[in-house]
């Protein structure tokens, strides 16, 4: 076990250092630069020139690139030119609230996607599996600003049960230590505050998780009918074993495979679709950011970020791989 | 059985569900909590992004400026509501008659929120501090207003910065503070207003000069004291108490000795909410008491369900530029005379700009000084525009015609639609248009590259001083522009030296006149950015400037 995850972090070297590469020729291919958004319309040429040699942005790409890259061996990944704060910090940031943004989607996702899935299946055909076919195909047509516009029309506006945007309340009076604040508020006691964020964190939940959650649903379903048909599950049955005991271990179990391997891979998408989801809910995680950095081309936060982003999604993705060793005994990881 | 075990798996989100209404219930009613609202809530005020320093020099945007005008006070200012230069921490002041020898006399009884007074040394240290930066600081992305105004620093360490105008500053007695610059320029005195000036206590300033910049070179790491509540003392009604990072939202209370009327509301928050839509929600929803840059299509529903839209006087200006560079055509005055025939401003102002928006007859708004009532016009004549392009010999011209997306500017609250309306009326004269459409990041270096033979972009003025608006433009040859004309630049090089104001303001409207008559590009509209809050807000009065001071809002 220990050498395939040092194989796996070992492989996933390269492909950052290429993705680095990449990246550094995508951000210094895309049109204008800091200079055009750091400063006001009227600005002068002479004051844009001089901002673009003071950030070295007239150096060739290769001497920015070597510069970058040694750095980035310190551990260093420079600086936001858009906040004058370092990256790294700016990360640690933001990142807590993608990422309670991520659990809540997926906790959503899974614990409503997988009895809809199983309900569905065991039904099939039926009314309700049309209904669970059915919302799922809406769930992953819906774009997800139009969804997080009705659910706050609705919930926000219309019934007032949930805020309408941000993280918390403005101004409550609350401790952070992790910048996870359900988590922050539940470890210093402070349970107003932890259930003002979690209250917080349902709109955006829902939104970002329809999407995982259609995907799941499907997932599940076809799981269950294609291991239903099993013949471990008939032997299972008529050697009598309880129901609860075959559909328990031998169906959902065996089910859960590729959904597991869904959930790895959705961990990507909610990434991507926390970008338009923390923005409709002013939300200010990792998404909202790299989509201002895009537009204000502030460099050293779209590598770094994106970066770090990418190294996350390898360990999600090795995480992946050793849980099916849990879940099936026959698979080993070598 | 399927029926009682679909019960089992539904049970558990219902009951979470319920839980969830019930509690949602109790925070609602708690967030409504009785006693004097001015004392006990907060007004929470939202922005459309985060600001960058707690210190206003090193900052260039309104986000930044929203909040730090709060706290920190100026020499001068503008009046509440208006456009007039007027005193702020100085009461009066006065000019020597060669514009180089500024004198500001201090008001009495002013206190820095860490309880020091302020007097002239107070004011020298902090213009001393500026002309002083090094390093980093010296980044026109650090202090772009600094440089604006007064060149470069007493070192310049980068070759190409110009020599600091900036002579010195001294204290002729403990409420007089003169400033001496090198030579005269049409910015003061209105740009002792500019909130970059803010004045902040000796203490604190003793306390930032052991920040240095950090960082690698041409990246740096504001300092902290910019970064977080505690160090920077201003003489403001509000003083900073937070500034969340991780809630983006940055807190300010009340300061009780403040040496005006103190704020009628304790705690004043400015949250960020980037995106439009999530503005317009979060205060119909009651998240929020007000916001910035409404989109014109949400003014009248917004009006409808109750929410306030003050109107505020307008001080910005969108133009359509002729780039002579990038289309030969537009060498010929009659060609760009046609060109502004062709164009129905009336028809943009009307279905377009909110309430109060006008059709710009010059390069500046009329609350100005400078503006010219005399300046040539170019009514919408389609007729006289197709003969002056027949007389060209341009009648088939065929142009390209640049306008950004993905963007509100105050001065151009639906650039798309403003474009369809201009390339309708540019066709009926016979033009071919040829559409050529940037994301905003992407288009002022578009533009600025001489891409572009026609486009719209605009600028809101930083004070009252037409030199703010015309001299970036019209002082000298510029590549957005693409054009040179003796008797443009001369006019604004003889304002730009002219230390008297009312003589500086005749010679604005000359400038106005010739700019007119060369029309280097057409002045489409001035339109009023809107700002909204919700019933329960007395709201402070509306500032054209967007300088809008909270401590003269309330609860009603």
């Amino acid at each position: 076990m220990l050498r395939f995850i040092v194989r796996r972090v070992l492989q996933a070297v390269p492909t950052l250092f290429g993705l680095s590469i990449l990246l550094f020729i995508w951000v210094r291919a895309l049109p204008g630069g800091p200079e055009y958004a750091l400063l006001p319309e009227n600005a002068t040429a002479e004051q844009r020139a001089a901002l673009r040699r003071a950030m070295g942005l007239d150096d060739p790409v290769i001497v920015q690139y070597g510069a970058f890259l040694g750095r980035l061996l310190q551990g260093d990944l420079g600086q936001s030119l858009q906040t004058g704060r370092p990256v790294l910090t700016e990360f640690a940031m933001k990142f807590p609230a993608t990422v309670e943004l991520a659990v809540m989607a997926m906790i959503i996702a899974v614990s409503a996607g997988v009895p809809l899935g199983y309900l569905a299946a065991r039904r099939s055909g039926g009314a309700l599996d049309s209904l669970v076919v059915g919302g799922s195909l809406v769930g992953i047509c819906t774009p997800v600003f139009f969804l997080a516009f009705v659910l706050k029309l609705v919930f926000a506006e219309q019934l007032g049960v949930f805020p309408s945007a941000f993280r918390q309340t403005p101004g409550i009076d609350a401790t952070r230590i992790t910048g996870l604040f359900v988590v922050d508020g539940i470890a210093t006691r402070e349970w107003d505050a932890a259930w003002d964020a979690f209250m917080h964190l349902v709109l955006p939940g829902l939104a970002l998780a329809s999407i995982p959650l259609a995907v799941i649903v499907r997932m599940t379903r076809a799981g269950v009918i294609e291991v239903l048909g099993e013949d471990y599950v008939r032997t299972a049955e008529a050697k009598g074993l309880h129901r609860r005991t075959v559909r328990g271990r031998h169906v959902l179990r065996n089910a859960m495979l590729p959904v597991v391997t869904a959930i790895g891979l959705l961990s990507g998408a909610l990434l991507a679709g926390a970008v338009l989801t923390e923005s409709v809910f002013a939300f200010g995680g990792i998404g909202q950011f790299i989509y201002s950095a895009t537009q204000t081309r502030d460099y050293p936060v779209l590598l770094g970020f994106i970066l770090i982003i990418a190294a996350l999604y390898v360990l999600i993705n090795l995480i992946v791989d050793i849980s099916y060793s849990l879940l099936d005994p026959r698979v080993r990881v070598s | 059985m399927i029926t009682r075990r679909k019960g089992r798996l539904l049970a558990p989100a219902a009951a979470a569900a319920a839980l969830a209404l019930v509690a949602a219930g109790c925070a609602q009613s708690e967030r409504d909590a009785g006693g004097d609202p001015n004392e006990t809530r907060p007004l929470i005020f939202a922005g459309t992004g985060d600001p960058r320093s707690l210190d206003p020099v090193l900052a260039n945007d309104g986000e930044t400026f929203r909040v730090t005008r709060q706290v920190m006070e100026t020499l001068l200012e503008h009046e509440p509501g208006g456009t007039e230069i007027q005193g702020g921490l100085a009461e009066s002041w006065e000019q020597s008659e060669d514009g180089t020898e500024w004198t500001f006399h201090l008001r009495e009884g002013v206190t820095f929120h860490d309880g020091e007074s302020l007097d002239a040394e107070a004011v020298c240290a902090n213009f001393d501090r500026w002309n002083g930066f090094t390093g980093d600081y010296q980044s026109s992305n650090q202090t772009y207003y600094w440089q604006n105004v007064f060149g470069g620093f007493a070192e310049n360490e980068d070759e190409e910065l110009p020599e600091s105008i900036y002579d010195s500053c001294t204290a002729e007695d403990e409420l007089t503070a003169v400033i001496r610059v090198t030579e005269p320029s049409a910015v003061f005195p209105g740009a002792f207003s500019l909130s970059s000036f803010a004045i902040m206590s000796p203490a604190s300033i003793e306390e930032a000069a052991g920040q240095e910049v950090g960082g690698e070179e041409g990246a740096p790491v504001l300092p902290d004291y910019s970064q977080e509540a505690g160090v920077i003392a201003g003489t403001g009604p509000y003083t900073y108490s937070e500034w969340d990072h991780d809630g983006r939202e940055v807190t300010l209370e009340r300061y009780d000795d403040y040496w005006g009327e103190p704020a009628n509301i304790k705690t004043l928050i400015i949250k960020t909410i980037s995106e439009e839509n999530a503005r317009r929600q979060a205060l119909e929803a009651g998240d929020v008491h007000g916001y910035d840059l409404v989109a014109p299509a949400d003014v009248q529903p917004l009006e409808e369900a109750g929410f306030q839209v003050p109107v505020r006087d307008v001080f910005n200006v969108l133009y359509m530029a002729y780039n002579q560079e990038a289309s030969e055509e537009l060498e010929d005055p009659q060609v760009r005379q046609a060109l502004a025939h062709a164009v129905d401003r009336q028809r943009i102002v009307d279905t377009i700009l909110p309430e109060g928006g006008e059709v710009a007859s010059q390069f500046i708004p009329e609350t100005v000084d400078g503006w010219s009532p005399d300046v040539q016009t170019y009514d919408h004549d389609p007729d006289r525009a197709r003969e002056l392009l027949e007389e060209a010999g341009q009648e088939d011209m065929t142009i390209d015609f640049c306008y950004p997306t993905e963007v509100t500017r105050p001065y151009m609250p639906a650039p798309k639609d403003i474009f369809d309306i201009i390339q309708s009326d540019l066709k009926d004269v016979g033009l071919t248009i040829e559409a050529d459409s940037k994301p905003w990041d992407e288009y002022i270096p578009h533009t600025d590259s001489g891409n572009c033979s026609l486009y719209l972009l605009g600028w809101t003025g930083d004070f009252n001083e037409a030199y703010n608006f015309l001299g970036t433009w019209f002082g000298g040859y510029d590549s957005a522009w693409g054009f040179r004309d003796d008797e443009v630049f001369s006019v604004m090089e003889e304002v730009a030296s002219e230390p008297d104001p009312d003589k500086r303001t005749e010679l604005y409207q000359e400038a106005n006149e010739v700019i007119m008559d060369y029309l280097p590009g057409l002045p489409i509209s001035h339109s009023p950015p809107s700002i909204v809050f919700s019933p329960d807000v007395e709201p402070p009065p509306v500032s054209p400037l967007t300088q809008e001071q909270f401590d003269q809002a309330s609860f009603k």
